[in-house]
């Protein structure tokens, strides 16, 4: 899967490099920024502090 | 372990690059996309705990120094504000009969939702520890700002019970430290109208469902309160949350913005 990505990637070796980190880091951001907000609330770290019945 | 001549590997190396450029059977692409997903999911469960233990925390702190940063500047704006009327008074008069009690504090009006009103200061967790004070305990406010103000409990220095709420890994970690509060400790609230120290009296550790501890008088629950409390809670175990950690401390006196910030503090105000 990833193979085929890189190797579909246009350019030379290290422009598909550079695509392949800059592509990286968008997943990441976008994982950071809107998935993993919308999830914390079943992580096993995330704790309830507050008192209430 | 057998030495593999220097050739071997060289036609290993090149047998194995030549599996990769050969297209592989229908069952061969199904495992490879299988594993690659579950790496995937693997790398991302990880980055999923460095973004909860570590990220948000860096977010968290940056918000909070920042709301920290405008409410003392607001304060500073207000404790001379609240020193103008005063100045009137003969500079050369020894000792100036202060026109605040101690005892009678000021009360702040309960804010706006999310709104942060005020400065929350606590030497046991570091000279410079300074988290701002928001009203609310829903998660907005607790993941952004810290601590967070039961809504409908007393406020700074009021007869009652002024309870707060906090995060103790994520979002700031702002009582991380709670279980080092020892009685006795100081723990200074700053609003516009001045500041509230509290002594702690007492520590403990209850279920998650024990809503006396924010009682107006929690040691009485349902009983008219006589006395200006404060409430601190947050998780417990560190990691988990089976049971909350509480501090109870009690109002020991009040004074303005403009009699400056009290002595254990001074140098966190800057006052």
């Amino acid at each position: 899967m990833y193979g085929w990505i890189f190797r579909h990637l246009p350019g030379p070796l290290w422009m598909r490099i550079l695509i392949a980190i800059a592509l990286i880091a968008l997943v990441i951001w976008c994982l950071m920024e809107f998935v993993f907000p919308a999830f914390v609330e079943y992580s096993p770290f995330y704790r309830d502090v507050t008192i209430d019945q | 372990m057998t030495h593999t001549p220097p050739s071997l590997r060289q036609n290993a190396a090149a047998s194995s690059r030549a599996d990769h450029a050969r297209p592989k059977s229908k069952g061969g692409w199904a495992v490879q996309i299988f594993g690659e997903i579950l790496i995937t999911v693997g790398l991302v469960l990880l980055l999923f705990v460095v973004w909860q233990l570590w990220w948000t925390n860096l977010e968290a702190n940056a918000t909070q120094e920042d709301a920290v940063q405008s409410l003392s500047q607001e304060f500073k704006q207000a404790a001379k504000d609240q020193s103008k009327p005063s100045k009137t008074s003969d500079h050369a008069t020894a000792e100036p009969q202060p026109n605040w009690d101690p005892q009678t504090p000021e009360i702040t009006a309960e804010p706006g939702h999310g709104e942060a009103y005020g400065i929350a200061y606590i030497p046991r967790f570091g000279e410079n520890y300074q988290r701002p004070l928001a009203e609310g305990t829903s998660t907005d406010v607790l993941d952004a700002l810290g601590l967070g103000h039961y809504d409908g409990t007393a406020m700074p220095g009021d007869i009652g019970n002024f309870s707060l709420a906090g995060h103790r890994q994520t979002n700031g970690a702002v009582l991380d430290r709670v279980e080092e509060i020892q009685q006795g400790d100081h723990i200074y609230i700053q609003t516009a109208q001045g500041f509230y120290t509290y002594t702690v009296y007492e520590t403990k550790i209850v279920l998650p469902t024990e809503m006396s501890v924010i009682a107006p008088d929690p040691a009485h629950p349902g009983a008219q309160p006589t006395e200006r409390l404060l409430t601190l809670t947050t998780c417990h175990p560190r990691y988990g949350d089976t049971e909350r950690y509480i501090v109870h401390a009690k109002f020991d006196s009040w004074q303005p913005l403009s009699a400056g910030a009290p002595d254990e503090i001074k140098a966190a105000v800057g006052l």
